[in-house]
């Protein structure tokens, strides 16, 4: 078997052996349908669609995000089982590859268990299914980069709660790259390139066109390139840090 | 085989590991000895890949550790420091795990992981999470996992440390049934342990091998090898026992051990210790002085460990020894790490 898929497997099952699988699986289902039937005034906009539902699904994620990512690798670190995974003969991007993977499946798993909303929007009305299929890949995908945003400030630090912490600041201003909250602290100073290079980082502008159902090749791109460079850093930092 | 050459790690500016060599043949169990902080499991750490040494060459097998790191961690069995292992897994499943890591397939898995669960006794807590064993059982589920490949070469820092006498001793059985055909490495605090299971020793401090041999070897190097010890039945005056001891021909001083209530005399020669012994126990006779017990010391590893690495907190030890570190005593010891 390859060797990034035993590690995967591993990694997959131990979310499941604790609470942890359970407890967050919950509470993310009942916030994503307060979000959206409450704040996302879901019945109010009379539209079969799932418009609330993606409205608001990166603010849940800019919380629980972290919640999943923090023990990633600050946990392998502490307990010292760093030095037994990485003394294996597997490749560290293997180890790092196989870890984000799990994690990145457990997310989806959760996501994927949102689908009584769906359900619903197709007995009340009809829309659009593909937007919606649209929607669910971006939402997907969006995960996937703030999962290793997380992973990468899970390398760095021993401590959990500093991991949550750190990664829930930098999915904040990923998050919000593209508008005048993070732009605002740029445009006095920067050149103009750098204040449109930080706003097109911006996760909620390249997730948005795809909540509305246009898959656009830069957005999957963006998207892609994201995890792999922040992947790519987990692995530096893992690498520079591991001995301490 | 396992062969480090001038290998130096700094941590910053702190040198842990400084400019060591040595090399470990097929069939040798090599002793790793050396007070805390001298830089044992850093060297065991870059022999196993998971530190990279800022200066030197680590061969293990016919593979260069930081150039094919994969191929030579496939044939090192590896016992970190603590034996970590993942809580919330039970030794099964951990077990399983590795297994599959270490490319076993099919029948192999299970045949493997059932001799490695003979082999360190762990049959009572296969369906436990790791989490809630004891200290000696989760040593063991970390020796279980470094054999299951059943690899040529063994890294073991601290193997018996939380294992009751017994199980102490099952282990050092262990890792001399393995000895024969693989090369391995244990680190140990238990001196005892390097005679019980060592074919050779290395002693190194503040990063530097300070002593290297056979395990009688180094202990004939100790100041005891060559005394004599003579104990008395009773109390009683002895206040003349010292200075009488002091007159044997051959001898060069006496120390009376308060704890212990033994007199011991240093010969001027330590080879020959036989011939002291005839004249103490001479003595004793002309004396007739009751005495309980009268032994010649064989060497103590303890003392020789102590006299090549505490510095000059035990100067007074020091002089029969060839190599004492010639280092400042005041480093900061704990500062590894």
């Amino acid at each position: 078997m390859n060797m990034t898929s035993i590690i995967f497997s591993r990694e997959f099952k131990s979310y499941f052996t604790t609470p942890v699988a359970y407890v967050f699986i919950i509470i993310f289902l009942v916030l994503a349908g307060v979000f959206t039937f409450y704040l996302g005034n879901f019945y109010e906009i009379e539209e079969a669609s799932l418009k609330a539902f993606f409205e608001y699904i990166p603010w849940l994620f800019l919380f629980l995000i972290p919640a999943i990512t923090m023990r990633l690798w600050s946990e392998e670190r502490k307990t010292g089982t760093i030095e037994l995974l990485l003394t294996l003969p597997i490749s560290m991007w293997q180890a790092v590859l196989g870890k984000f993977l799990a994690a990145w499946a457990f997310t989806t798993i959760a996501i994927m268990l949102t689908f009584p909303i769906w359900v619903i929007v197709n007995i009340l009305g009809s829309p659009d299914n593909g937007v919606i299929i649209c929607g669910y890949f971006g939402t997907i995908l969006m995960a996937g980069g703030l999962l290793a945003v997380g992973s990468c400030i899970s390398a760095a630090t021993k401590n959990q709660v500093i991991a949550f912490i750190i990664a829930l600041a930098i999915n904040f201003i990923l998050l919000l790259a593209g508008f005048s909250i993070v732009l605002d602290a740029f445009s006095g100073w920067a050149p103009e390139m750098l204040v449109d290079a930080v706003s097109s980082l911006s996760f909620l502008t390249h997730f948005d066109s795809m909540a509305k159902g246009v898959i656009d090749l830069r957005d999957i791109i963006y998207f892609v390139s994201m995890i792999i460079v922040w992947l790519y850093a987990t692995a530096i930092i893992i690498d520079s840090k591991k001995a301490s | 085989m396992i062969s480090l050459k001038n290998i130096t790690k700094m941590f910053g500016s702190f040198t842990a590991v400084n400019d060591l060599s040595f090399t470990v043949e097929s069939g040798e169990v090599l002793g790793f000895l050396g007070p805390n902080g001298a830089g044992k499991s850093t060297t065991m750490k870059m022999i196993t890949g998971f530190l990279t040494p800022s200066d030197g060459q680590i061969t293990v097998g016919s593979h260069d550790i930081t150039e094919e790191p994969v191929q030579a961690k496939s044939i090192i069995g590896y016992l970190p420091e603590g034996a970590p292992a993942y809580g919330d897994m039970t030794p099964e499943e951990f077990l399983i795990f590795i297994a599959k890591v270490r490319g076993l397939t099919g029948s192999k898995v299970k045949e493997r992981i059932d001799a490695v669960i003979k082999q360190t006794h762990i049959q009572d807590v296969l369906f436990k999470p790791i989490d809630t064993l004891s200290k000696g059982y989760k040593r063991r589920v970390g020796l279980a996992q470094a054999i299951i490949h059943d690899p040529k070469i063994l890294i073991l820092d601290e193997p018996t440390d939380g294992l009751d006498p017994n199980q102490k001793y099952e282990v050092r059985k262990l890792i001399k049934a393995m000895a024969e055909d693989k090369t391995i490495i244990v680190s140990t605090h238990i001196l005892e342990e390097v005679s019980a299971v060592c074919s050779r020793a290395i002693v190194i401090d503040k990063g530097s091998i300070v002593a290297y041999g056979k395990p009688h070897e180094l202990e004939e190097r100790s100041q005891y090898y060559g005394a004599v010890t003579i104990s008395f039945s009773e109390d009683g005056d002895f206040s003349d026992v010292i200075t009488s001891l002091e007159q044997v021909e051959g001898a060069t001083s006496v120390k009376f051990d308060e704890i212990t209530e033994r007199f011991t005399t240093f010969p001027t020669d330590k080879k020959n210790g036989t011939d002291l012994f005839n004249k103490v126990s001479a003595l004793v006779e002309s004396k007739g002085w009751d005495v309980k017990e009268i032994h010649l010391e064989r060497g103590r590893f303890d003392d020789f460990f102590r006299s090549v690495t505490a510095g000059d907190l035990e100067s007074k030890t020091e002089e029969q020894c060839g190599d004492k570190p010639s280092v400042p005593a005041k480093q900061d010891e704990g500062a590894q790490q």
